[in-house]
């Protein structure tokens, strides 16, 4: 049985921001570019794979235009579908386009997103402004998104609900010595309307099931607001590497509150490029979270999506180029030619979330894990 | 009172001083300065299609979201 996430939608207008201005310092456009990636994401009883193309263009001298297409490729029999429903095969489509205009030390950009499944449909229109300060030093970005998701249900051709979503993001990113850069972003993203999964469940304790317990529906809380911030700071170390370190803290109207933090190093020798990362997520779940409810309707607000639960993950990620086309001894018009792959190891902890498939006693299943691989290969080319 | 006066006289001033300097305010990293910050490996988003789908799986499988796009790679050294 299909299992979209509606949080999808909230994914895609993270991406029309992240394609805005915010990405390049105002006074300069975006490289002219096009990436072609393969991903592949493998675990706990899911595969997704899919390619993913990507081709930015310079239209004249303040013009740059962008565009996107993206496929998810789903088979799953995660925990949550073998303990509730049905595996299934799943497709996700994914386009968007995008400009950005640059006047001086301002730049303007407006995206559109739109991703399309068998039973969830989410369009995202966005815009910023970035303006370019302080001699180059200091780039300020103001951003709005809009989101619109249309929810349905592959058995039920009747249900129909919608989801609207607002980003309110503003960005400063400041060189502080010719060293050193660093970024800093907040993110108030508000949701109203049908905020939960309409396949999933919550399980409950009931003594006249032979198993323990039973499952009703979730429920959600019909709205929601988050608020993040996010600094990172990137070092050029005294030999030719650099050294960037990241953290975020999340907080929102569910209750959930998260810390995120990141380490990457980047080491070039001749043509190859090497890179490490390591990234620590922890988390405090949703208040209305439980893995197993004391009655059918215990509370107001009823959730056992695992994402909501307290967990703690953890990834490392190992990934290297070549440039098989150098700057200096150009193909054509080809400017710079680069194949990369990456290896991401993930592990997930999930500290309320348990595993049904063991059979032991209901309330005493063990702890969840998860762990998954996620694999990049990409080309890409400058022009 | 003569505090007081002066201070009439001297904040405003200041203020002033300092509104005008935010609009010369010397860069302290020079253009010819930003050779390093300009190096690939400074970007802070170097792989955009890479970093969207990351973005994608972390956001799907955690609980939190935003705060990490708005600003990004460049140093305006081109």
């Amino acid at each position: 049985m299909p299992d979209p996430r509606p949080r999808r939608g909230i994914l895609l207008t993270a991406l029309a921001l992240l394609a805005g201005p915010g990405s390049v310092l105002a006074s300069v456009l975006p490289d002219e570019r096009a990436d072609i990636l393969y991903h592949r994401y493998e675990g706990g009883g899911v595969l997704i794979d899919g390619p993913s193309l990507l081709v930015r263009k310079q239209v004249g001298n303040s013009l740059s235009v962008v565009g996107n297409y993206y496929l998810d490729m789903v088979s799953s029999a995660s925990i949550d579908v073998v303990t509730t429903a049905s595996p299934y095969t799943e497709e996700r489509t994914q386009w968007s386009v995008g400009m950005d205009y640059l006047r001086g030390n301002t730049t303007m950009s407006a995206n559109y997103v739109s991703s399309v499944e068998s039973d969830f449909d989410a369009t995202t229109y966005s815009l910023s402004v970035s303006q370019d300060m302080f001699g180059d030093l200091t780039t300020l970005t103001l951003s709005y998104a809009y989101g619109d998701d249309i929810v349905g249900r592959a058995d039920d051709p009747e249900f129909r609900r919608d989801n609207r979503r607002q980003h309110y993001g503003i960005g400063l990113t400041q060189i502080l010595t010719k060293n050193l850069i660093t970024s800093l972003n907040i993110e108030t993203i508000t949701d109203e309307g049908f905020l939960n999964n309409p396949y999933r469940s919550v399980r409950y304790a009931d003594a006249s099931s032979p198993i323990g317990y039973s499952y009703e529906p979730e429920l959600y809380p019909n709205t929601r607001t988050s608020n993040a911030v996010g600094f990172r700071a990137r070092y050029f170390l005294p030999y030719r590497a650099a050294l960037e370190g990241e953290y975020r803290y999340f907080t929102d109207t569910w209750e959930i509150e998260s810390h995120t933090m990141a380490v990457t190093y980047v080491h070039p020798v001749g043509p190859w490029t090497f890179s490490a990362k390591y990234r620590y997520h922890d988390q405090v779940g949703a208040a209305f979270f439980r893995d197993l409810f004391s009655r059918s309707q215990a509370t107001n607000f009823r959730g056992r999506d695992k994402e909501l639960s307290d967990l703690t993950s953890s990834t490392v990620q190992l990934k290297l180029s070549y440039d098989f086309i150098r700057d200096a001894d150009g193909w054509g018009f080809l400017k710079k030619g680069r194949v990369t792959v990456a290896l991401g190891m993930l592990g997930v902890d999930y500290h309320e979330f348990r595993d049904l498939t063991t059979g032991a006693p209901v309330g005493e299943e063990p702890l969840y894990t998860l762990d998954a691989d996620i694999i990049q290969v990409f080309f890409s080319f400058w022009y | 009172m003569k505090l007081a006066k002066l201070g009439r006289i001297i904040v405003p001033a200041l203020l002033l001083g300092g509104l005008s300097g935010c609009g010369n305010v010397e860069p302290w990293v020079k253009p010819y300065e930003r050779d390093r910050l300009a190096d690939p490996i400074m970007a802070l988003d170097g792989d955009p299609v890479s970093s969207a789908f990351l973005k994608h799986v972390y956001e799907a499988r955690e609980g939190a979201r935003g705060g990490e796009g708005a600003a990004g790679g460049g140093c305006g050294c081109n």
